[in-house]
């Protein structure tokens, strides 16, 4: 297993990190020894599993196409499964800080495992780097030892929203998602812009996140011109499946859980001209995705989406925040600081740097699934660029207002 | 039962010491969620090993422990008032249930257990208000009695040692009283118990609130340990994970909850760092268990030390449970 590979690997680096300091090296010398310790928090058994193990893969791409190595130094990647819950992302966290004593943390994958760490990460002092949604977390209520460089819950949907009001022409829109906070967030942004552009919400339906049949909620769809879902995991296959059967046409906007490329493959063409906004496309023509894509297809043989390319991406911040902070990981503060100012302008999706906050700033794609040679795919229509997790609003404005939840903005009657 | 008393003896003085001879913070961190949750496998065994009533929705109390604690501390109380409303709260809670599931026994008994279980589960994931839904309710400090703050693990894991140590004598003295024996009476002989004078049904709804104190207690632990509770502390693969903790380690025993807690903790948090089916790993010692030895590893050690040393002795009466 690979992981007793690192184990070893580590026991030799730090033999090698005491020899050195048995014979008195000079000190840079022993920094160079050490291993970079790479945690990921990820979720490998129960219903996230499937984005999980995209996580993880997604790092494993990046780190072998460095060799296991950031800034000269040997890269140990420790993989932890939190098993989607709350208490087990905890125990994990703190196996990967006070066993493992990792220099930071990818992940974890949903936003509840975020909250449960985020006080006891800011107690550790360990750079965490999530593609969870929880808005005040960049926001409200930040954490210094934080960064996300994928998207805020809402930071797809305000574009999107823009697209729907302003090229789709669409006036009245019913929005439907899980009943938890990146559901909230995400049709609260949406609906905060899509009005403000002219467009009304005429209903918010709310499913639980575990619903057998979507049939009495697709039931409540009706008398508007289309339809906005944030549905996440595997829930959008059964929703648009439901919707179909439903002969309802509407068209259907979504995020970048919605419409992720890993799940074209599962989808039939109940899924065609559906719209959705994401962080990443599968589609975008740079050689730094080419390279992704196609080292994705050669190991796993599958087509990466959000999760795989948020992680890919999310290491290569690692990888460059350590460049610039010298190989040097010992003192958080300047360690987090020097991810903080990372800018990179060659990665899967685009450049991309961060805000005050760790949130990301970068590129946001308009995309529209279409048939080509018998495969679906998702083609790019349109790029926002340098999308903000504040969008056009000014921040202060922004972070006076409530963070969006199920009834904020109100639905206007 | 010298043997038995020295690795009792033995044992105590590893936990009380663990701090010093643990590798490290994360290691006295397991340490800690293994008392916890013994305390919980002991509060649910009063029950399944005593009363021979199986309940199926013991992490809904847990939780609902929890939640009162959380909740408590949200709305700006102080700790000792959080403490006591979520102990008589879980306690009332337990008298609920058991009002309503002491109507039956046997798996009439399971299933009420069960739906009520998931009555709480619901409440806690659609009450969102109340409780947050699916993002929890944290909480963001730990109590410091006496001056020493529990934000230090090692004194968080003194701390639940003192109340772990405090429940397995409380529950020994439960256990050895004559009520303690009725109740075992009750399990047994329901009928001829009856026939004696002894009010069954009352006999058990005490064992439940008994119980229930326990498992509250463990709750409110858990919620200062994790700082964060959210319904997937209810859910029903919790009840049955402690379940499991007192099957495998031999209900109506005093030793055996616990030997299962660590079993499960310690398989769960600390194997799953190792293997990645630790799941299956799980279910492959249950069902080693199951068929090796199907009254628990507790007395089905002691049976194979009995087996293995005190052949020639004169044959033991056994005394294992049904």
């Amino acid at each position: 297993m690979a992981r007793k590979f690192t184990r070893r690997k580590f026991m030799a680096g730090t033999a090698m990190g005491v020899a050195a300091a048995t014979f008195k090296f000079p000190a840079p010398a022993i920094a160079q020894a050490a291993p970079f310790k790479l945690g990921l928090l990820t979720v490998k058994t129960g219903p996230l599993a499937q984005g999980g193990i995209q996580m993880e893969q997604g790092v494993v791409t990046y780190l072998k196409e460095k060799s296991y190595t950031f800034a000269g130094r040997k890269v140990e990647f420790i993989s932890a499964d939190t098993g989607g819950s709350p208490a087990g992302t905890k125990t994990k966290a703190q196996e990967l800080v006070e066993r493992e004593k990792v220099d930071a943390i990818l992940g974890p994958l949903a936003a509840f495992e975020l909250l449960a760490i985020t006080d006891y990460i800011k107690e550790q002092k360990t750079p965490m780097l999530s593609l969870a949604g929880a808005e005040d977390m960049t926001q409200r209520r930040p954490n210094p030892y934080f960064l996300r460089p994928s998207a805020t819950s809402a930071q797809a949907m305000h574009p999107m929203a823009d697209f729907a009001a302003k090229e789709l022409k669409l006036k009245k829109v019913i929005t439907i998602s899980e009943d938890f906070a990146f559901g909230h967030e995400q049709m609260g942004g949406f609906q905060q812009t899509f009005e403000e552009a002219g467009g009304r919400i005429v209903n918010k339906i709310w499913p639980p996140l575990v619903t057998p049949d979507y049939t009495p909620f697709v039931a409540q769809i009706a008398d508007c011109d289309g339809v906005c879902q944030g549905f996440a995991g595997s829930n959008p296959l059964r929703f648009l499946k439901t919707y179909a059967a439903a002969g309802l046409k509407f068209p259907v906007v979504t995020g970048e859980t919605g419409g992720d490329d890993a799940l074209l493959r599962s989808f039939g063409d109940e899924a065609l001209g559906m719209y959705s906004c994401c962080p990443y496309t599968l589609d975008y023509a740079n050689d730094s995705n080419k390279r992704f894509v196609a080292a994705m297809q050669k190991d796993y043989g599958i087509d990466p989406g959000f999760y795989a390319a948020g992680l890919y991406v999310a290491a290569a911040v690692v990888d460059a925040g350590l460049q610039k902070n010298n190989g040097k990981s010992d003192d958080k503060e300047a360690f987090v600081k020097a991810l903080r100012s990372v800018d990179l302008k060659d990665t899967p999706r685009g450049q991309i740097k961060f805000d005050h906050f760790g949130n990301v700033v970068g590129d946001f794609f308009i995309r529209r699934v279409e048939k080509v040679n018998g495969k679906l795919v998702n083609k790019t229509l349109k790029t926002y660029n340098n999308v903000s997790q504040f969008w056009t609003y000014d921040e202060k404005k922004f972070l006076a207002a409530p963070v969006y939840s199920r009834n904020y903005p109100p639905l206007k009657t | 039962m010298s043997a038995r008393n020295l690795a009792i003896a033995l044992a105590f003085l590893a936990l009380v010491t663990l701090p010093f001879w643990m590798p490290g913070i994360y290691y006295i961190n397991v340490g800690s969620q293994i008392l916890f949750y013994a305390i919980f496998a002991l509060g649910l065994n009063v029950l399944v090993g005593y009363a021979g009533l199986v309940s199926l929705g013991h992490a809904g109390l847990f939780g609902v422990a929890a939640y009162a604690t959380g909740y408590m501390l949200q709305l700006g109380y102080g700790h000792t008032e959080a403490i006591l409303v979520a102990l008589v709260i879980g306690v009332a809670s337990m008298a609920l249930y058991a009002v309503l599931s002491l109507r039956s026994t046997g798996i009439g008994f399971i299933m009420i257990t069960l739906a009520l279980g998931e009555i709480l589960w619901g409440l806690a994931y659609r009450w969102i208000s109340l409780t947050g839904g699916d993002n929890g309710i944290n909480v963001p400090t730990r109590p410091a009695p006496f001056g020493y703050s529990l934000t230090v693990p090692t004194t968080f894991y003194y701390v639940t040692l003192i109340i772990f140590v405090a429940s397995v004598v409380l529950s020994a003295v439960f256990v050895n009283s004559p009520f303690g024996a009725s109740l075992m009476g009750t399990r047994d002989q329901p009928r001829r118990m009856n026939a004696l004078g002894y009010h069954v049904w009352m006999i058990r709804f005490y064992a439940c609130l008994f119980s229930g104190l326990l498992t509250a207690l463990s709750g409110i632990l858990f919620v200062y340990y994790t700082q964060f509770i959210s319904p997937q502390t209810l859910s029903l693969t919790s009840s049955a994970e402690v379940l499991l903790m007192v099957i495998s380690g031999g209900p109506g025993t005093l030793l055996g909850p616990i030997v299962g807690a660590g079993l499960v903790v310690v398989v769960k948090n600390v194997v799953s760092g190792f293997i990645e089916r630790w799941n299956f790993l799980l279910g492959a010692i249950f069902v080693a268990i199951v068929i090796l030895m199907p009254e628990g590893l507790v007395p089905g050690t002691a049976r194979l030390w009995r087996l293995a040393f005190r052949k020639r002795a004169k044959p033991v009466k056994t005394e294992t449970p049904s």
